[in-house]
């Protein structure tokens, strides 16, 4: 028998103008729990979706058993014994467990062509599945009655009853509640004992600690080491995740910093889950970093600032005066403007044209006689922006669907600037943008705090944070674990260890 | 990225298609049945098109928000209804007030229009505020306008009518059938709303893409109640229309007409998904629709096989029209 249960080798994988991975390796040993490891963006995700047969990997082999297979869809690579517990879980909320469990091969009666769904039967297995893994819930219930730790254990019992020798867990624990997290754990260590070999994907390190055997680190795409996890200390593994030189892509600029224009004070979501107890201040010319990992609710705090989202205590100050923020009007009439992360979900009106997306926010102040749109001083308005942020269009009025995502960008940009705002909330100002455009984005930011715009930039790319920030707080499971205020303090290192914070911001049970 | 030739009269054909079939119908008609093109089949047909090209234009401002408006087809009959219980001859047999005078033409106008207003807000409410989609909430609202109208008329047909009211339909300005000007100058309001005004660029806003709305800032809940309050504004005043071309009026005028006026704005490029459409938009589908009718009436085709032509070009139309932005992914 092969030493390894699972192999990949050579894995490269190219999306128009990224390299994704390059050259990445990955072994796991039968009856074991391996973990990978790396930064948001290193491409733990892409890699194994690759494996699962989601992506088509451009080169690159796998070997499971010692036997070199190929895996041509997620179908196939569950016929190959591979499962995934996903890290956004796609279940169907309104149909039973035991329809969940099964669907797509339910088990039939069959009458000559006629089939029909053998309920008794299904239900039945479904109820052997769960008792197996001692998990006590109706194989009836409505799958969306359990919580979401119970779900993802019903995607367990899916991958076990498929018989998977190897499951793929994606940072499963991102949302479950510590009980849940020991219920998983208890699972984890049963499917070890008997011999299923599991890729572990989180960011968490005490659980790294606690269930890994093996650690694999990748980092920008590329395969970094694999140790046993006992020979690694915390701080190791985050300088292995993190050991990069930060190039020097970002604007010079003399930071100007005045009177504190935001406060921010014991600000709480409505859901318990969410950002939780927040104070912060923001000064004017200030670029305010926030930093964390993916799901470290930053964005659900700022669209709380702003007014989409629902807040249940808190209190926000601009200027110093107490604002009461309830919609997103409220926001811009307090001079806080927001460009959101999921720029297509979000942020752009994909079939106006760019004078509409622009316009939008300024619509209601260029009125003459009170009700009829003032076109011209809104086209110079739009104009002036266009050559401002040196956006790339034939005219105002093209679709802004047709641009590319910087130039969509700089629109959403501009839409905001031409309300005016002394604040600034920019969500992943670069995200999906290529690097010359991204640039750009940069010394648009630089030059705004210059003029005296105080700039609040949620950035999951550790460079970017730590490049274009003034001062820096990091968020880890909805709480501030820490901040970082003298630029020559910034690293990092440091923001990985705050980013990681877990235990300081357990929920009470 | 420069298109061929053919690429360009390609993209022109698909673009236009429907447009250019009625062209080649109405020329083909015009040349085999010589009463066809004539000064008074023309007029007859713009009659036809005016009010229903007030529905359309009410019917659009839903669907661009990417909704729709069932109770169209009701509000009309209970308008006409309305109006004609208000309006009719005081020396007219079977009155419904027997004792009253008849009112003033405009002043029944302002109350019909007020009295679907009202209807259409409360529509607007359901949707905006308790997140009813517009199918089911205007679906609702058909059913209890199509009530009230049985309860307020007892189900009998009204007639007999001032000749202040039925002038609307047989006076004429310029050549022209008042019903023809009044459409005209919904057309032209319609046309302002939507271009000139911030309520016609957030309605856009809303279709586009209504979480972006929202973060921008725009009133997307007064918004809704609006497009849908002046939509039904407008079913009032056709219903009125309708009512003096008719010279009377029954519970069950105007019903279907809100599908007709939903086909002819997305024939016409109002997109079912919301964001896209103009009123030019309503009055080409409308158009099509009126020529499609009257073509087929000349070329002798069964008055019942008629249905099945128009749904024939809806299907040709939607699907057309769809492709175009599938082709821009």
């Amino acid at each position: 028998m092969a030493d390894y249960k699972l192999e990949l080798k050579g894995v490269c994988k190219s999306f128009p103008g990224v390299k994704a991975l390059d050259g990445v390796q990955l072994a796991v040993r039968p009856g074991t729990v391996h973990a990978l490891m790396g930064e948001n963006g290193a491409g733990k995700s892409t890699l194994m979706k690759c494996l699962f047969g989601i992506y088509k990997m451009d080169e690159g082999e796998i070997y499971i058993d010692g036997e070199k297979t190929d895996i041509l869809n997620p179908d196939d690579a569950m016929k190959k014994g591979i499962a995934m517990v996903h890290q956004e879980l796609q279940p169907v909320l309104a149909r039973s467990v035991g329809e969940n469990l099964y669907l797509g091969r339910f088990p039939t009666h069959n009458y000559g062509p006629l089939k029909v769904i053998d309920h008794k039967k299904m239900y039945a297995e479904t109820e052997r599945w769960l008792k197996e893994l001692e998990m006590d819930f109706d194989p009836k219930a409505p799958l969306g009655s359990l919580s979401i730790g119970q779900m993802q254990s019903v995607e367990i019992a899916k991958a076990v009853s498929h018989d998977a020798k190897v499951i793929i867990f994606d940072e499963p624990t991102s949302s479950l509640s510590d009980k849940e997290v020991e219920a998983l754990f208890r699972i984890m260590n049963m499917l070890r004992d008997r011999g299923v070999a599991m890729i572990y994907i989180s960011h968490k390190m005490d659980e790294i600690k606690r269930i890994a055997d093996d650690i694999t680190v990748m980092r920008d795409g590329t395969y970094v080491g694999t140790w046993p996890a006992a020979e690694m200390s915390t701080d190791q593994i985050i300088a292995k995740m993190v050991g990069r030189e930060l190039t020097n892509v970002y604007p010079e600029r003399e930071s100007n910093i005045g009177e504190v224009v935001l406060e921010v004070n014991d600000l709480s979501s409505i859901h318990e889950k969410s950002f939780q107890d927040i104070s912060f201040t923001l000064r004017k010319g200030e670029i305010l970093g926030f930093g964390g990992l993916v799901g470290a609710q930053r964005t659900e705090l700022m669209e709380g600032i702003f007014g989409i989202r629902h807040i249940a205590k808190g209190e926000i100050k601009v200027h110093g005066k107490p604002v009461n923020i309830k919609k997103s009007k409220d926001a811009m009439n307090a001079k806080i403007g927001m460009i959101t992360e999921d720029r297509r979900g979000n942020g752009i009106f994909g079939c106006l044209s760019i004078k509409d997306n622009v316009g939008v926010s300024v619509y209601n102040k260029y009125l003459n006689a009170g009700f009829i749109l003032d076109h011209g001083k809104i086209n110079k308005i739009v104009d002036d922006s266009i050559e401002r942020l040196s956006i790339k269009t034939p005219s105002m009025q093209e679709h802004i669907q047709n641009l590319s995502g910087g130039n969509q960008q700089k629109v959403i940009i501009s839409r905001w600037l031409a309300n005016d705002p002394d604040i600034l909330i920019m969500d992943e100002p670069t995200r999906g943008i290529d690097v010359g455009a991204k640039h750009e984005i940069y010394e648009i930011m630089a030059d705004l705090a210059k003029q005296g715009k105080a700039i609040i930039m949620i950035s999951s790319e550790m460079p970017e944070l730590l490049g274009m920030s003034d001062r820096v707080y990091v968020m880890c499971n909805g709480h501030i674990t820490g901040e970082i205020t003298v630029k020559e303090d910034m690293n990092q290192e440091k923001v990985m260890s705050y980013a990681t914070m877990f235990s300081q911001t357990a929920v009470k049970e | 990225m420069t298109k061929t030739k053919n690429q360009k009269i390609k993209d022109f054909l698909i673009n236009n298609g429907v447009i250019i079939i009625m062209f080649i119908l109405v020329i083909y008609t015009s040349v085999t049945s010589s009463n066809f093109f004539t000064v008074n089949n023309g007029l007859n047909i713009l009659a036809n098109m005016s009010y229903r090209l007030v529905i359309a234009l009410g019917i659009a401002g839903c669907v661009i928000t990417a909704g729709c408006d069932l109770s169209a087809g009701r509000m009309i009959g209970f308008a006409a209804c309305i109006a004609g219980t208000l309006l009719q001859k005081a020396d007219y047999a079977g009155k419904f007030y027997p004792d009253m005078q008849p009112l003033n033409v405009f002043l029944v106008l302002l109350i019909v229009v007020a009295i679907t207003g009202c209807f259409g807000a409360i529509t607007g409410f359901f949707i905006a505020h308790l997140s009813v989609p517009p199918f089911i909430a205007t679906l609702a609202m058909m059913e209890i306008v199509y009530g009230l109208a049985l309860i307020y008329t007892g189900a009998t047909p009204l007639g007999g009518y001032v000749t202040e009211y039925t002038n609307i339909a047989n006076g004429r300005f310029l050549g022209l059938s008042y019903l023809i000007w009044i459409a005209l100058a919904v057309a032209a309001l319609t046309w302002f709303i939507f271009n000139m005004t911030r309520h016609g660029k957030y309605m856009y806003a809303i279709g586009g893409n209504p979480q972006a709305a929202e973060v921008a800032g725009v009133p997307v809940k007064t918004t809704m109640i609006l497009i849908y309050m002046k939509a039904a504004m407008m079913y009032g005043l056709a219903g009125f229309m309708l009512g003096a071309k008719a010279g009377g009026a029954s519970v069950n005028l105007g019903y279907g007409y809100e599908m007709e006026a939903i086909a002819a704005c997305t024939i016409g490029g109002v997109s079912v998904t919301g964001g896209r459409g103009k009123v030019s938009s309503a009055l080409v589908g409308v158009a099509v629709f009126e020529l499609l009718k009257a073509a087929l009436q000349y070329l002798g085709v069964d008055a019942n096989a008629q249905y099945i032509a128009i749904g024939i070009v809806i299907f040709i139309a939607i699907s057309l029209d769809i492709r175009k932005y599938v082709a821009k992914k």
